[in-house]
């Protein structure tokens, strides 16, 4: 029963930002690039004004799945840093935070280039 | 006033038009009647640029079958298409030892070629020419908006680069149809920035040259059996049939667009149509030359229609300007 | 009609995306894919990894399986219907990885594929870092825990 309500909580909270972006898709001329670049901006700063973390605890990866969760990885990892070593957490902490991601993304990315020939658009 | 219309003495006829495509256009409306398809839109080829390069190639030597002619038997070459720096025309017809043309007229380059090669001929500079335009699908996506696979929504004002190649063979000896008048177009820039909607951006250069025509020939659109735009597709077609009622010439009866014939927009999911040099160029090839061959048509305005940016341009947040060469298409010689 | 008029008759008579279809798919696929993210997550800790790992392991999960689909040319036909429902999801940002990774393998593997890899990714790193930076050190010259 907590699951089916955790996943609920996922699907809602992660569509609506969804429709959020559709929409200024559909109605702004922001490119699809500038609304991944601003989703992860906008984490981080909700994040740094305290909105996301909130959010993360509701949703889960609802949260965290949205582009607006690796902005949350990114203050948080920086948030976390400065803690544990001080300021030098404001270079180290961001990347440390989304370095997982970020890794697979260019693994995956290289080795399924490297597999696949790119097929016409149907 | 100026004279601005050429009107060609002695006029080049088509003696050969080659059409290839690839697998979106052989399965629209004018299938049957283009005269090779790869439903891979490969053409064997590595690249899709080497693949573009290749249809180009191949309507080259598919022309000369059809006009029964040689290699050696043609003047000159003009070709072009939408690559930066025009290579696809450059690598495709490297293997014929004939002087070469390149040209960049973005979309409306068949025409452009078209009305090049006639001026050559009509003033017996030359006695036979080709011209050759292409457009692949993929090179068109790489270049100009995202990578293949990326998984992107496109706006309802999109189109589809044609993958298709198409040359021509004119000769000053005559043949199925002849490039009786031209009016080359100018650069018409209305401040049109999206993209997606590169019907808007054209149909003004459609516009201009149209009216310029009309105007200066004292002739009427319903002179014409038919008046056909390169590739303005549904969004730019209905503009130009709007705006040009306002000028007060009714186009309701005659005109239509290659980007609207080539596809099915009902069932292809093509958006407003096609798009790309290949789009007018195979249309013409087939579809059209076909209905002169069979006699059924006789007077026909082609516009060549032709966006010209390029991604820097529009990344630095400049307008649109479109372009539209006019060619006048007619059975018999006229001057 | 002038060049200003234009413009605005063009916008205007130019035919609309279905914004309320492409809004509930993007409601749909999105929300599936978090809610698919929060299943697998469920799955990782009842198979006993910690928390803090399955936090990682659940968006590498989901970009393993966008490289796949891309590589497979599904993913564009997906995301066609989609819309932002695939684009916002980390789903968005792998296939913004890999498709210009496969598109430029022929033009080499450092000056094709190694610089055209980060051609949405590297905006996406770029700002988020210099947001991330700037957050720290506001974080920082406040004092630590303070008022942020």
């Amino acid at each position: 029963m907590t699951l089916l309500l955790s996943l609920l909580k996922a699907f809602a909270v992660g569509g609506l930002l969804c429709v959020i972006a559709q929409l200024l898709i559909d109605k702004t001329a922001l490119t699809p690039a500038r609304i991944l670049v601003s989703y992860v901006v906008a984490g981080v700063l909700l994040t740094a004004v305290g909105l996301y973390g909130p959010l993360v605890d509701f949703a889960g990866c609802g949260a965290t799945t949205p582009l607006t969760g690796f902005g949350y990885c990114l203050a948080e990892g920086v948030k976390k840093a400065i803690a544990e070593k001080g300021p030098i957490g404001i270079l180290t902490g961001g990347l440390s935070g989304t370095a997982g991601g970020i890794t697979a993304a260019l693994t995956a990315g290289w080795l399924i280039a490297m597999i696949f020939p790119a097929k016409p658009k149907k | 006033m100026k004279r601005e219309i050429l009107s060609f003495p002695n006029a080049p006829g088509i003696l050969a038009a080659a059409s290839v495509v690839g697998k979106h256009e052989s399965e629209g409306p004018l299938g049957a009647l283009f005269d090779l398809h790869d439903s891979t839109d490969r053409f064997g080829k590595e690249t899709w640029e080497q693949s573009e390069s290749e249809m180009q190639r191949i309507s080259f030597n598919l022309a000369l079958t059809k006009a029964n002619l040689r290699e050696e038997e043609l003047n000159c070459i003009f070709a072009g298409d939408l690559m930066n720096q025009c290579t696809a025309s450059a690598y495709g017809l490297l293997d014929f030892d004939l002087p070469y043309f390149g040209l960049y007229g973005a979309c409306s380059t068949a025409a452009e070629g078209l009305i090049l090669a006639s001026s050559m001929i009509s003033t017996g500079l030359y006695d036979k020419a080709s011209v050759t335009a292409s457009s692949h699908n993929c090179t068109a996506e790489r270049q100009f908006r995202s990578p293949i696979e990326y998984g992107g929504q496109r706006t309802p004002t999109s189109q589809w680069t044609v993958t298709g190649a198409a040359t021509f063979l004119l000769s000053a000896g005559g043949g199925d149809a002849y490039l009786t008048q031209a009016l080359p177009g100018r650069a018409v820039d209305y401040g049109i920035t999206d993209l997606s909607n590169m019907g808007a951006a054209m149909a003004p250069a459609a516009i201009d040259t149209l009216t310029r025509f009309f105007r200066e020939s004292g002739m009427t659109p319903s002179r014409f059996d038919l008046i056909l735009t390169g590739d303005l597709g549904f969004e730019g077609y209905s503009i130009v049939l709007e705006l040009m009622k306002k000028e007060g010439y009714d186009l309701s009866e005659n005109y239509t667009d290659c980007g609207l014939l080539i596809y099915d927009r009902t069932v292809q999911d093509v958006h407003a149509g096609g798009s790309g040099c290949g789009c007018s160029a195979v249309v013409i090839a087939s579809y059209l030359t076909d209905l002169f061959r069979k006699g059924e048509i006789r007077d026909v305005l082609f516009l060549g229609t032709g966006a010209l940016m390029s991604p820097l341009t529009v990344r630095q947040g400049l307008s649109i300007p479109g372009i539209a060469h006019l060619v006048r298409i007619t059975k018999e010689r006229m001057f | 009609m002038n060049k200003r008029t234009y413009k605005d008759y063009a916008s205007a008579r130019a035919a609309k995306s279905d914004t309320p279809k492409n809004c509930l798919f993007a409601f749909l696929v999105g929300g599936g894919i978090c809610a698919f993210a929060e299943a697998i997550k469920a799955g990782y800790l009842a198979l006993g990894t910690e928390k803090e790992t399955a936090a990682i392991l659940v968006p590498c999960t989901l970009i393993l399986l966008t490289a796949i689909l891309t590589g497979l040319d599904l993913f564009d036909g997906i995301a066609k219907h989609a819309g932002a429902g695939t684009l916002v999801p980390i789903t968005g940002f792998a296939n913004a990885v890999v498709s210009p990774a496969m598109d430029s393998r022929k033009e080499g593997l450092v000056p094709g594929l190694g610089v055209r890899i980060f051609s949405v990714a590297g905006p996406v790193i770029l700002y988020g870092t210099l947001a991330s930076v700037l957050y720290g050190t506001v974080y920082c010259l406040c004092g630590a825990g303070g008022a942020i």
